[in-house]
């Protein structure tokens, strides 16, 4: 077979279907990771749009452009949509598209599920858009800080809007973070070990975990004050021993990781694109990845530096004044680097090398500015005021933005295939460059002479009306840049001329093959020996073009060949299956969408229906896995032989549901967080009576527990002996319901909008509940894969699965219940 | 130091809010740190430009395993690790003194007041004069600790007067407790600097500063 035809074949097994069915049912990470970048890029242009709004407000004292009520929701939505409809899809989208590509394979672990997070990360971002257009969207700022944003604040549906829209759109951030993680560890070049990876898998590793941790806060967090809105559940009301402090805890044990979750992905692309314009290796590979790993696990450490005027007694604040710092110290080490790879090459100024020395300008500034308001005292001042607006614009668009153009300028190549014709990003980058310093820099200024964020408009004889006037123009051309780019980047896909492969001599394999690439992404799967593939073998993409890697012969049956490898040493350890193209990612998005409709527009009853459908749903998702007869090894080509994937211990699902369960936790570590907070802190406490569990319950409880413990051990352990796994099944599926009896009787015992207690009881109740109901759907579904025949001694994966999120029902019953009862149970 | 850069700074400015125009001991103990923050900020951002500038002017004579290992120790271990952690200490132990200074220690010149924010007024009450309240006017002795005791009647707001001190918000349920205290007597622009709702931009209120006959007047209800 020649490389041509073996194209044609890839092409056909791998692509979408033709037409517009195809974009609604394809799931491949080259059509979803440009998908994503397309909407990404619309809503910033949207944000943008609003900023220059802002900005025209503000440019004259006085002015009656918008009044207060529009204003608020001007700034409140260009913050939201550029922090969560934005930034993290935008590199969502870049990482989507490339990661196959530079870890040398063919598409990402869980197709599907990057699909069905496209699809809620369009359907929640459009909510919000809605209701932008219709003049109801959100106003009290993007950090929602309740009692404004509660009902006390907010009678209106706004807020709603907010945790409902942004709630949907997490889940396309938690449903990537996953589909990251796994497809690093599991899938990549033959011999690519974990220390061979390109630098930028390293920091999307870092990053991937950064938001199953970080974005599990603030999910709970709106739910908790969803449910306050909706049902009166009294979680921020000081009255009802509820805190607003509660809401700030968990929004920023958030917000400050998100900072970093938005910076690593482009500082990984400046470590990525910085080498190769300098032509040279980048220097301190080992340094690098430890300042990332520790900037990850810092970055958690601080958030309490978002509330230093809230209250917090002051060894707290010396506390987190000195973790703010420190954290100043992994961020100096990687600058440090990246100027020691330039001394150490021979560097070129092409366009992308432009943006990065635009942001080492910027972001230098910005991280220098980030250190001052650290310090205590000065933040005292500075908090809310213009000069915090500047900061971040400094940090965010230097340290974000910058960097993605200089990769996507970068990549651009790639994407289209083509070289780059007129000269419009020259001028572009100036544009922005100008413009971004003429509109922010002063505005430090006016912060320190009492500007603060968020008025709706200049008072006149205020001392910052020329300061603003020049922002306000500095605005607009920088807006008139950011046109340019999109104008150059549109003129490029579509008119300049066929470019040279590899046009910047790169050692990575996203530059081994075609541009634009295949749907295969990875024509065989190539062997690789060092950081840099290429430079070792430029031949490399020859080889990989006429099938010389493994998986070289596409197959008759036209199923969707992969391979997965040693976690730690890329040994190619099973041959995988994908999905293909299907209609259910987007099904299960709009059915998903059902349960935020239901709670915005209060059609209560659409809520559990829409439950039963995600349910039904994910069994049939499910339900196409897997393989009723034991194989054998199977050929990949160059004399390797491996097993199939469904036969695989530990399979890609199961190291999915450990993530996702990572995220999970810790929304249940937050939730025991929020209740030891509310129960030390709050005003109003404690309770009028605590909640005392019957005997009965206590048995239900810990009988549960053990039997549930108990019984998926019983059945792993008798699959995997070739006996009958039905005992220890149906021991699991009693234990399970005696957990969620036990569970059920703290709802009863208490009522959900008496006090903050209370309604926390609800929740763990509640939360416990809809574990034990996962697990109980999956052990019933696992009963009926036993009787289908899909289980056996050498086909375990599934039971590890289910075994993995019953043992995690009983972990949070066992935790969640225990903590409800302590306090009654305590003399 | 503060008294002679700032007028060459600013010269026509309006100086009503301005953080940089210290009225009173913990604005010009943080308009010290701002100033000279902002020097060490400017000389290590020149630092920066400057190592760039000249990365573009030079290429490696000897490029191998020897000279990378000579670039991590000056560029990693030296520049990265050691030249950062160095400055941020230092900064770090100077920022916590300063703000150790500015807690609000007992003594027996200490004057307590309570400032409770509502959508959109303050209300002020005095630990003096009890029964007395003001709405909009916060009075105050002049050269003397004042305690404000900051509330919330609804949403969270933030009592803010910057020549005289840095802001500390008004959260429902809790009292924070800040220190402020005017050089001279006079009046000085208060804020809340807490977004709050439409009313927010014009949320505002007057620290007024009385001598001592003034403040015993005011106490009597005079003033």
């Amino acid at each position: 077979m020649n490389a041509l035809r073996r194209h044609r074949e890839l092409e056909r097994i791998w692509g979408p279907r033709p037409g517009w069915r195809g974009m609604l049912t394809t799931v491949n990470n080259n059509d979803i990771g440009l998908m994503f970048l397309i909407v990404a890029a619309t809503f910033f242009s949207i944000a943008g749009v609003l900023a220059m709004l802002i900005r025209a407000q503000l440019a004259t004292p006085e002015s009656v452009f918008v009044g207060p009520e529009v204003f608020n929701q001007l700034f409140t939505m260009h913050g939201t949509i550029m922090m969560f409809l934005f930034a993290i899809p935008l590199f969502e989208g870049l990482t989507i598209y490339l990661l196959p590509k530079m870890l040398g394979t063919r598409d990402l672990a869980f197709p599907r599920l990057s699909a069905f997070g496209f699809w809620c990360y369009l359907f929640g971002g459009s909510l919000l858009i809605f209701s932008m257009v219709a003049g109801i969207a959100p106003n009290s700022g993007w950090f929602m800080y309740p009692p404004l944003s509660s009902t006390l604040g907010t009678p209106g549906i706004n807020s709603d809007f907010w945790l409902l829209g942004i709630t949907f759109v997490e889940i396309s951030a938690i449903s990537a973070a996953v589909e990251i993680v796994v497809t690093i560890l599991l899938y990549r070049a033959a011999g690519m070990s974990l220390d061979k990876m390109p630098i930028f898998a390293w920091y999307m590793l870092i990053v991937a975990v950064m938001i199953l941790t970080a974005f599990p806060p603030m999910i709970l967090g709106s739910i908790l004050l969803e449910l306050e809105r909706a049902f009166g559940m009294p979680f921020f009301q000081v009255e009802h021993g509820g805190d607003s402090l509660l809401w700030l805890h968990l929004f920023w044990l958030f917000g400050h990781p998100e900072v970093y979750i938005i910076f690593l992905p482009a500082a990984g692309v400046v470590s990525t694109v910085l080498p190769v314009m300098a032509r040279t290796t980048l220097l301190g590979y080992g340094w690098l990845v430890a300042a990332v790993a520790a900037l990850g696990v810092l970055s958690f450490g601080l958030w309490v530096h978002h509330m230093f005027t809230t209250g917090i007694p002051h060894m707290g604040l010396a506390f987190f004044s000195a973790a703010s710092t420190l954290v100043a110290v992994p961020t100096g080490l990687q600058i440090f680097a990246w100027i020691g790879t330039i001394w150490k090459g021979r560097p070129e100024m092409h366009l992308p090398m432009r943006w990065i020395l635009g942001f080492f300008a910027t972001f230098v500034i910005g991280g220098l500015t980030g250190v001052m308001i650290a310090m205590v005292p000065f933040n005292f001042q500075s908090h809310d005021t213009y000069f915090i607006v500047a900061h971040f614009h400094y940090v965010l668009v230097g340290g974000f933005v910058f960097p993605m153009i200089a990769g996507i300028y970068y990549w651009l190549p790639h994407f289209t295939g083509r070289k780059r014709f007129f000269r419009i990003g020259e001028t572009a980058f100036w544009l922005v460059f100008i413009g971004f310093h003429g509109t922010f820099l002063l505005l430090h200024w006016a912060g320190l002479l009492g500007m603060r964020r968020r008025i709706d408009h200049v008072d006149a004889g205020s001392g910052w009306e020329g300061i603003n006037l020049i922002s306000s123009v500095g605005g607009f051309v920088m807006a008139m840049g950011f046109a340019l780019i999109i104008i150059d980047i549109g003129v490029n896909v579509a008119v300049a001329s066929r470019g040279p492969r590899n046009p910047w001599k790169a050692g990575t394999l996203e530059w081994a093959m075609p541009a634009p690439s295949g749907a295969y992404n990875m024509a065989s799967i190539p062997t690789v020996r060092s950081r840099d593939p290429l430079h070792d073998d430029p031949d490399l993409p020859l080889r990989i073009a006429r099938g010389e890697g493994y998986l070289g012969t596409p197959p008759a049956s036209g199923l969707r060949e992969t391979m997965m490898v040693e976690m730690s040493s890329g040994r190619p350890s099973h041959k995988i299956i994908f999905p293909g193209n299907s209609a259910m990612p987007i099904t299960m998005a709009v059915v998903t969408g059902g349960l935020f409709m239901g709670m915005l527009l209060k059609w209560y009853w659409l809520v559990p229906l829409s439950a039963l459908g995600v349910i039904g749903m994910a069994v049939w998702w499910a339900w196409g896995l897997g393989s009723r007869r034991d194989e054998g090894l199977q050929d990949v080509g160059n004399g390797l032989a491996l097993p199939p994937g469904t036969q695989s211990v530990n399979p890609p699902g199961w190291w999915g549901s450990l993530f996702t369960l990572l995220a999970d936790g810790v929304m249940f570590g937050s939730l025991l967080f929020g209740y030891a907070f509310l129960f030390t802190l709050a005003p109003n406490w404690p309770p009028p009576e605590w909640l005392r569990p019957e005997q009965r319950d206590l048995m239900l409880w810990l009988g549960g527990a053990v039997l549930a413990f108990g019984g998926i051990r019983l059945a792993d352990g008798a699959l995997r002996r070739e006996g009958t796994p039905w005992p220890g099944l149906l021991i699991g599926l009693a234990g399970l319901a005696g957990l969620g009896a036990a569970a059920l009787s703290v709802l009863r015992g208490t009522t959900h909008d008496g006090h903050a207690y209370e309604a926390t009881l609800w929740v763990l109740g509640g939360y416990v509940l809809f574990h034990v109901a996962v697990a109980l759907i999956m052990m019933a579904f696992l009963c009926v894969r036993e009787s289908f025949g899909y289980l056996s001694a050498l086909r375990i994966g599934e039971a590890r699965v289910v075994r993995l999120w019953s043992d995690y029902a009983v972990a949070v019953a066992l935790l969640g219940l225990g903590a409800a009862w302590l306090p009654g149970l305590a003399p | 130091m503060v008294a002679t850069v700032t007028p060459l700074a600013l010269a026509g400015c309006e100086e009503r809010l301005s953080t940089v125009h210290p009225a009173g001991p913990a604005a010009d103990a943080i308009a010290v740190l701002w100033w000279v923050m902002l020097i060490g900020a400017a000389a290590i951002f020149a630092l920066v430009a400057v190592l760039l500038v000249m990365a573009f002017r030079r290429s490696e004579e000897h490029p191998g395993a020897e000279a990378d290992a000579r670039h991590e120790r000056i560029w990693i271990k030296a520049m990265g690790l050691g030249f950062t952690l160095t400055v941020l200490a230092a900064l770090t132990v100077w920022g916590i003194y300063i703000g150790e200074r500015l807690l609000p220690r007992p003594g027996p010149e200490v004057v307590s007041v309570g400032a409770t924010g509502a959508q959109w007024t303050w209300r002020f009450t005095y630990a003096d004069a009890p029964g007395r309240q003001t709405e909009g006017v916060l009075h105050i002795p002049a050269g003397r600790p004042v305690d404000v005791g900051i509330e919330s009647a609804d949403v969270i707001h933030s009592f803010w007067v910057p020549r005289l001190a840095g802001k500390l918000d008004a959260v429902p349920g809790h009292t924070n407790v800040l220190r402020i205290q005017a050089d001279a007597p006079g009046d000085y622009a208060g804020l809340s600097a807490e977004f709050s709702g439409p009313g927010y931009t014009g949320h505002r209120f007057t620290v007024r500063a009385h001598d001592e006959a003034g403040w015993d007047a005011f106490l009597r209800g005079e003033g």
